[in-house]
């Protein structure tokens, strides 16, 4: 494979606080290929948000090269940084940040609304379809409080497909959703990776959400400590099948 | 980023909390309110003093012979005589400025009316003169131009002449009096105008026709004054240089000389007035700018609870691909759409509260577009300056701490 998205090599973050420099990140080296499933592993204090910030191109490294999609990010500022995430990443968020208020349409046509060479006709269509692939079709005009938690996180989904990135990246996407929930969450994700050929990053700390990524990146303290494919990969689809039936949903 | 986005950013992000945006739009509702309707109300006041002004006769001229030398001495004004009937004509054929005309020969004398006599002042005049004074005959009749063409021993008494020659609350009007032995007929009798503004009593006076002064009394065919009515105050500097004009004609002066004559306006009384509606221009600015100002300290102040309350929001959008400048201009638009709109309903609100107070307090309003246009703009730089703070706040946030913000 040689399609690479994504190319890290011995990145560094430092943090000045007061006297003190907090190393968060010692040394991170990696590549991900086109339509991988990774999942970034680590506890608490590992660098792993560190790690993410600068993946989502809103830190840049202390030191270090990082190339997404064949551009250099150290060379970027501010603005150049913010049109990148615009046209090159999704973003899904633990707490969803979908805008209250608004209808579940209007917060997938968002980053659409920030890249002005895409129509209001063509704008609305890539929103509905987004919406479609994360089946909430039938839930376009409904606001976020009129929505399930798990719907909630598809509007965000839905939200981070929308401008077709090269890589979506999840931070700890499942974390506030029951465990079933999460499955579906989870089976969704899988889907796109695999029918569609989506890239996918996914912070967690959570093994068994690991589980169903195809390679697995763990940190410690900064630095990675193991990097392996999975052999196996769990289906969601039949962790959920497998899963008691319940009534509430 | 193209504006039309922005737009829709910003008015999709005041949809969301409507009630909000109308509260912070009421201060700049009820400001610029207040300052159309208080205009209206200056306007219309300062309309209906105008109005009055004039009829009290602030758009008067007055033309006097000037003085001469005579022998190396310099005379008196109004020693010589130069202003004649042809005057009078010449300026009412060409005068453009001029709505009424009326010259005058006077001359003092004692009026008699049986046992009871009072010295007082005959002024000849023409009909016009009325007018020109805005002096209204309270009973009885004014004498016409027939009387002025047949110098008609008729005349109009003062309120004084009446006081002091018939006692007893008997009418006047159809008696005869005397004066400087010459019989008048009394046709009317003036209505009450009390002292001019040097204290002399301006009801101590007998009118008549000029020519009946000018051919029974002085045997003359000078004039002491011409008095002029021009259109209205604003013209009364152009109908001074018309007069002027018409005549050095008349009077056959070449360039090299020297009016014989001088104009003189009710300066003093002009002046007054423009200093007083100057004095209520900056009083209802000072205003306008008080309120303007408090109703943008609301934008300004909501704009920061705004930012502060949305601080996830702006991480978001950051995230998803907006620049700093993105986000100053959705923030900006907010505010300056919500001034806008609230200067927009204001202004109906404005017009609707001057009309209220024409038809239930009958007060003269009127609503200048100028005052409009001027509010309506101070009403979009008010959002602009107190919009630009919190707006620049809320663009210089660093998206992984708003993301993260609680």
């Amino acid at each position: 494979m040689s399609n690479k998205i994504l190319e890290i090599q011995n990145i560094k973050r430092e943090f000045k606080m007061g006297t003190e420099t907090v190393r968060a990140l010692k040394g991170v080296s990696f590549d991900i290929n086109a339509g991988e499933f990774v999942t970034i592993m680590g506890s608490s204090g590992s660098g792993k948000t560190t790690l993410l910030n600068i993946l989502g191109c809103l830190d840049k490294p202390t030191d270090g090269k990082y190339l997404l999609d064949g551009v250099d990010i150290g060379k970027l500022e501010r603005n150049e940084l913010a049109h990148l995430r615009n046209i090159k990443i999704g973003f899904v968020f633990q707490a969803y940040n979908l805008l209250p208020r608004t209808s579940a349409l209007e917060n997938v046509e968002l980053p659409l609304l920030y890249n002005p060479t895409i129509p209001q006709k063509e704008r609305r269509e890539r929103a509905i379809h987004a919406l479609e692939s994360v089946k909430l079709a039938e839930r376009l005009e409904h606001t976020p409080n009129q929505l399930s938690g798990g719907q909630q996180q598809r509007v965000a989904i839905a939200r981070a497909l929308v401008n077709e990135p090269v890589m979506i990246l999840a931070d700890e996407a499942t974390g506030n959703l029951d465990s079933r929930t999460s499955y579906e969450i989870m089976a969704l994700i899988q889907e796109l990776n695999q029918q569609q050929g989506k890239t996918i990053v996914f912070v967690t700390h959570e093994p068994d959400i690991a589980a169903f990524s195809s390679r697995t990146i763990n940190l410690k303290d900064g630095k990675v400590i193991k990097d392996s494919p999975n052999v196996t990969i769990r289906s969601a689809k039949e962790v959920i099948a497998s899963l008691p039936v319940t009534d509430d949903y | 980023m193209n504006v039309i986005n922005l737009l829709r950013i910003a008015s999709r992000a005041l949809q969301r909390n409507k009630l909000r945006a109308f509260l912070t739009m009421l201060g700049i509702i009820i400001g610029v309110g207040a300052v159309i309707a208080m205009v209206a109300i200056g306007q219309g006041s300062k309309k209906s003093i105008q109005d009055q002004l004039s009829s009290m006769g602030s758009n008067m001229i007055t033309i006097r012979p000037n003085s001469n030398v005579v022998a190396g001495a310099r005379l008196d004004a109004g020693s010589v005589q130069t202003l004649k009937i042809e005057d009078v004509k010449a300026l009412q054929k060409q005068g453009q400025y001029i709505s009424a005309i009326s010259p005058a020969a006077s001359t003092k004398g004692q009026a008699i009316n049986g046992a009871l006599n009072w010295p007082t002042t005959i002024q000849g005049v023409s009909p016009q003169y009325l007018d020109i004074r805005a002096w209204q005959v309270k009973d009885g009749i004014a004498f016409s131009d027939a009387d002025v063409t047949a110098a008609a021993k008729v005349c109009l008494l003062g309120q004084t002449v009446v006081t002091n020659l018939f006692v007893g609350g008997e009418s006047p009007v159809g008696k005869i009096i005397r004066f400087n032995k010459i019989p008048f007929q009394v046709i009317g009798v003036l209505a009450s105008k009390g002292e001019n503004a040097f204290g002399q009593d301006q009801d101590d006076i007998i009118l008549t026709p000029y020519t009946t002064v000018q051919e029974r009394i002085l045997s003359t065919i000078y004039f002491q004054n011409i008095y002029v009515s021009a259109l209205n105050e604003q013209v009364t500097d152009a109908a001074v240089a018309e007069i002027s004009q018409i005549l050095r004609v008349t009077h056959r002066l070449k360039p090299t000389d020297t009016d014989d004559f001088a104009v003189r306006t009710q300066e003093e009384l002009i002046n007054t007035f423009s200093s007083t509606s100057q004095l209520l221009t900056v009083l209802l600015t000072a205003i306008a700018g008080i309120s303007l100002i408090i109703g943008g300290i609301g934008i300004m102040n909501i704009m920061y609870v705004s930012v502060t309350e949305r601080t996830r929001e702006i991480g978001l959008r950051m995230a998803i691909g907006a620049r700093g400048m993105d986000i100053l201009m959705q923030f900006l638009i907010e505010a300056i759409l919500i001034s806008i709109t609230g200067g927009i309903i204001g202004v109906g609100l404005g017009i609707v509260a001057s009309k209220l107070v024409t038809i239930f307090l009958s007060w003269p309003t009127l609503i200048s577009e100028s005052s409009i246009i001027l509010s309506f703009l101070v009403c979009a730089l008010t959002g602009v300056f107190f919009g630009y703070y919190p707006a620049q706040k809320a663009s210089r946030l660093d998206p992984i701490d708003a993301l993260r913000y609680e």
